[in-house]
């Protein structure tokens, strides 16, 4: 389908297609098996100028809005989605910088990570605050000019590997979902430590660490935003970044259904290619149809978040839950397709379908995303 | 340029679909070139109707063609040896010196190679120029250009033919150009047309998918490369009689200004099997790693490199630089041997690009015998010491 | 440094087939693409100008639309693009491209270093770049794997040979021809895109370089296609039968007439 892009969109998507095609498809097996983080990758992507995508042109930035974001993912997860999980984590991690963060923040990092000289990440999660965000225990304590910090972060995308931070810290225990606050922590910091890697089903070549703060201690200025806006900041964050995870589905589901189309025409039982077969025809058919409703759901997703930053959440939601549910399902249907060689390692399918898991989890599980369009609903129809 | 003519065109189209580069097409009721034009040629021998033609306004020609006579070969001396293509080239050489009854000659350049001229005419030469320097014991491309052309200057032969290898297809167009002369690359058959004596070059292009046949109608000499292991070489004759001739080298000619800081020779490992023109694979089919020498033995013999599937790199009989297929390598050799690989698709993509493709495999259903240019059902145990040894035999 | 990188638009060789029934070539499909070689001689253009400064000229010798692999180079880091271009210069083997050529680069003031990809991958003659070298009379190297210790006066590179390789000092001006194995040629960013689409590709006529007419193209050619024919279809496969003597003599025979 022709979503008619303008000339600069089209520029995004094949650079992007440049660097999967000859960066990421050759070694994706490999770093998926080896359990290793893409830093070669990332480095050519910073080369390419694609970090520059997300962050506004007076910062060194391309200025590309939600709609550029996500078509650089897309091409992105094509090749990989651990790669493009790597890539989005420095978007994730800055966007509370970008949402909340002063002047002077914003001069100090977001050329850095237009450049791809840094990377971000993003600190909310801890063992016992998954979905329920306010499950928090770190806290941050004023100690002069200063603050210390104290907690463990875990499940960090891009912890160990990435050199800026946004931590999500109680300043006032007392005061629930308003005693919240973001912090950035930089590599080096005085108690910040990285604690053990994780060893995921899928998505295995991104970095997946604790993150641990011990008497962590920073400048007063690494407060983003007001004291006590943290949740508000947290949750602008996940609405921006939410089409994004939705663009990985999408392309993920098409690279399982290209893979899935090529093998089924060359291979032949009872005389014909497979793809001859009614029963066959019938999934892939099923594929691209859900692959390219997906599609424009999370293009017009992305596009009205563009237009209407202040009325994202529903959409975001919507667009994350159905592009990566189809996710699982297509990639799915093609280690069907592909049977018993689907199975193997030998063939990428398998480890589509690995990766496509986790897409339905971070950010957000989908059950919660329901939660948020059935709350939406219930406000739009009072 | 092309001319079209209007009044025998149809309009048919035939023209179009046979132009690769998309520059001759129909509009309204007559074809069109465009800026695209090569000037290859191959619409005008598909119009059906005659109505195009090539026009050259001034043909370079050269006026003393008539003075050239002669076979002339350039033979490789590296590593105190004369590389085997130089026979080859002999062989071929000798054929076409006989057929327009001229002499055949070689240059070897090299640092004291005085010892080589006997093999050389017991393989068919005539004569035999020996440029013998100091400075031409390694290869340098200066000097060695310029000693082959104040040969070919004096020496004016209607044919000069080196082998398409590192050394001739780095030294000889360097030679052509500086004598005017047409040459072609990597040619895999030669013959003299009885008509006129013109040489007839044929050589494959666009990754082997097409074969053209090439001339040069207007200078001499014509020279080629020729591909290594296509000529066969003649049986050597030491009763053959020729001249050896020490050729002149003023200090000028011997000046090069490349240093040669060291020469490395490549272990088996280091070889990038993408890069060889001839690859021999071992599979599960061999069984134990111990059939890798086996493989290595045809390897070496056929000038080329050795190449794995899955299996056998996962079985740990060879490390993973030699693997080809989805989870390896793709290679596009000019000769691909597969001995025990089945051929699932996984391998395939990795190799279906080479020119010719030879399976060997106890299994008749095997599928690799479905994408093979020739096929011996057999136990590979057996068949590969019968073809080193034939192959060893030809040799000799 | 002043270096000079010379590329050529070519078909996807992969996808070019010869119709066997037609004899003609089928271009349905096929790609017009930046030589893969000459991508690897831009890019170690492009890593020697970063280290040592200067400038990449990219030159191309072709049609109008061979403007597209211009743009593409200086997207991909090249600083300008010249356009070599002519309907007299249809029909040029390797000599006449390579006369052509070193006008051009004569024309453009020469250059400390001339970098060609190995060969282009529709004629697979590896020529040019040799041809050039003897043109502009520089001393030149084929084959190159690696560059090492570029100066303002030398250059050292490691030359493959078909058992290895050869490490070589060679003074400047000089040119060299590259294998893949020396680089991984970069993907053209974004910024690099947006300068390209604004470039002006300078063009050269055939007039403007000072070529004789009667060494360029067709007409300066020794060289003449005659025939282009299919090779022996993989269709024509054959599975021999027989004892494995049997076998292996009919297999030797075979090679001896393809190869």
């Amino acid at each position: 389908m022709d979503y008619f892009f303008t000339e600069q969109q089209q520029m995004i998507i094949d650079t992007a297609r440049e660097i999967t095609n000859e960066k990421i498809i050759p070694v994706r097996a490999e770093l998926d098996e080896k359990n290793q983080f893409p830093r070669e990758i990332l480095h050519d992507i910073a080369k390419a100028d694609l970090f520059s995508v997300f962050v506004p042109e007076e910062y060194g930035g391309f200025g590309g809005g939600c709609f550029e974001v996500v078509l650089a993912l897309e091409e992105l997860a094509r090749g990989c989605v651990g790669v493009a999980t790597s890539f989005a984590a420095s978007a994730l991690g800055i966007f509370p910088v970008m949402i909340a963060g002063s002047e002077a923040q914003k001069q100090k990092y977001l050329p850095d990570i237009a450049s791809g000289a840094r990377w971000a990440a993003f600190g909310l999660t801890e063992s016992n605050a998954g979905s329920d965000a306010s499950g928090i225990r770190t806290t941050a304590v004023e100690d002069g000019e200063e603050w210390v910090l104290n907690g463990t972060k875990q499940w960090i995308t891009n912890g160990g590997e990435s050199q800026i931070y946004t931590i999500i810290a109680l300043t006032d225990p007392n005061k629930g979902a308003r005693g919240a606050s973001i912090f950035v922590v930089e590599e080096g910091d005085p108690g910040f430590s990285y604690g053990k890697k994780e060893d995921k089903m899928g998505i295995r070549s991104s970095a997946t660490r604790e993150l641990i703060l011990k008497d962590c201690r920073i400048p007063k200025d690494r407060l983003v935003g007001r004291k006590g806006t943290g949740f508000i900041t947290v949750m602008k964050t996940l609405d921006m970044s939410r089409p994004g995870i939705a663009s990985l589905g999408i392309g993920l589901a098409q690279a399982a259904l290209d893979e899935a189309v090529v093998y089924a025409k060359q291979r032949v039982q009872f005389g014909k290619p497979i793809i001859s077969f009614q029963a066959v025809q019938h999934i892939l058919a099923d594929m691209a149809i859900q692959l390219e409703a997906g599609r424009a759901l999370v293009y017009g997703a992305a596009k009205h978040i563009d237009a209407h930053p202040k009325d994202m959440s529903k959409v975001s939601s919507m667009c994350k839950v159905f592009a990566t549910d189809m996710a699982m399902k297509v990639t799915t249907d093609a280690v069907q397709v592909l049977g018993g060689y689907g199975y193997m390692k030998e063939y990428p399918v398998e480890k589509m379908m690995r990766d496509a898991k986790i897409l339905q989890i971070y950010e957000g599980t989908n059950q919660i995303q329901r939660n948020v369009i059935g709350q939406e609903l219930n406000k739009e129809y009072s | 340029m092309l001319i079209i003519d209007s009044e025998k065109c149809t309009a048919c189209g035939i023209c179009e679909t046979s132009c690769a580069f998309g520059a001759i097409s129909v509009v309204a009721d007559c074809a069109v070139v465009t800026e695209s034009c090569t000037l290859c040629g191959a619409c005008v021998d598909h119009c059906p109707v005659g109505a195009l033609r090539i026009e050259i306004a001034d043909k370079r020609t050269q006026a003393d063609i008539g003075e050239y006579v002669g076979i002339m070969v350039f033979a490789e001396y590296r590593h105190g040896k004369v590389a085997p293509v130089s026979y080859e080239l002999l062989g071929i050489g000798r054929k076409l010196a006989d057929k327009r009854g001229v002499k055949l000659s070689v240059v070897l350049p090299g640092g004291a190679v005085a010892a080589y001229a006997g093999d050389l005419i017991a393989a068919g030469a005539d004569t035999v120029f020996l440029a013998e320097h100091p400075v031409l014991e390694q290869f340098r491309e200066d000097v060695y250009a310029r000693v082959l052309e104040q040969v070919i200057r004096e020496q004016k032969p209607e044919v000069v033919l080196a082998g398409a290898t590192a050394i001739g297809r780095s030294v000889i167009p360097f030679v052509a150009t500086a004598i005017d002369a047409g040459l072609t690359a990597d040619c895999t058959h030669l013959e003299i047309r009885e008509e006129d004596g013109m040489l007839l070059q044929t050589r494959p292009a666009f990754g082997g998918n097409i074969m053209a046949t090439i001339e040069c109608p207007h200078t001499r000499p014509q020279m080629a490369t020729v591909r290594p292991k296509v000529m066969a070489p003649a049986e050597p004759d030491p009763s053959r009689k020729g001249e050896v001739i020490s050729v002149q080298l003023p200090q000028h000619l011997v000046q090069s200004k490349i240093e040669v800081l060291e020469t490395v020779i490549n272990t088996e490992d280091q070889v990038n099997i993408q890069e060889v023109e001839t690859l021999v694979a071992g599979g599960r089919g061999l069984d134990s790693p111990k059939g890798f020498a086996l493989i290595r033995e045809l390897a070496s013999e056929l000038g080329g490199a050795v190449a794995a599937s899955r299996a056998a790199v996962d079985s740990g009989w060879i490390p993973y630089p030699h693997q080809v297929g989805q989870t390896g390598k793709t290679v596009s050799p000019k000769l691909y041997i597969a001995c025990g690989i089945s051929g699932a698709v996984q391998h395939a993509v990795g190799m279906q690009s080479a020119e010719i493709v030879v399976a060997i495999n106890r299994d008749k259903s095997a599928p690799i015998f479905d994408i093979a240019t020739y096929g011996v059902v057999g136990d590979l145990y057996e068949v590969v010491p019968q073809l080193i040894k034939r192959l060893q035999e030809i040799k000799k | 440094m002043k270096i000079i990188v010379c590329v050529k638009q070519v078909p996807d060789a992969k996808d070019v087939r010869l119709d066997p029934k037609t004899n003609t070539l089928a271009r349905e499909g096929v790609d017009a693409i930046m030589n893969p070689y000459d991508r690897h001689a831009l890019e170690e253009a492009v890593a020697i100008k970063e280290k040592q400064g200067g400038t990449v000229t990219v030159i191309t010798m072709g049609p109008p639309q061979a403007e597209t692999v211009l743009r593409e180079a200086i997207a991909c880091g090249a600083d300008d693009g010249v356009l070599i271009s002519d309907r007299a210069f249809a029909g040029a083997d390797t000599w006449a491209t390579a006369y052509t050529l070193a006008k051009a680069v004569q024309t453009l003031g020469g250059a400390d270093l001339i970098l060609c990809g190995k060969q282009a991958i529709d004629g697979d003659t590896a020529q040019v770049g040799p041809g050039l070298a003897c043109r502009l009379q520089v001393p030149y190297a084929t084959c190159v794997q690696k560059t090492r210790n570029v100066t303002a006066t030398t250059i050292e590179v490691e030359r493959m040979m078909d058992d290895g390789f050869d490490v070589l000092r060679l003074p400047l001006p000089a040119l060299i021809t590259v294998v893949k194995d020396i680089n991984e040629p970069r993907v053209a960013s974004l910024k690099g895109k947006m300068k390209a689409k604004k470039a002006a590709i300078r063009q050269l006529s055939a007039a403007a370089i000072g070529a004789d007419p009667q060494c360029i193209g067709l007409a300066g050619s020794p060289t003449q296609v005659v025939r282009v024919f299919p090779p022996e279809p993989r269709g024509n496969r054959k599975i021999f039968s027989g004892s494995v003597e049997e076998q292996v003599e009919q297999l030797v025979a075979c090679l001896k007439a393809h190869l």
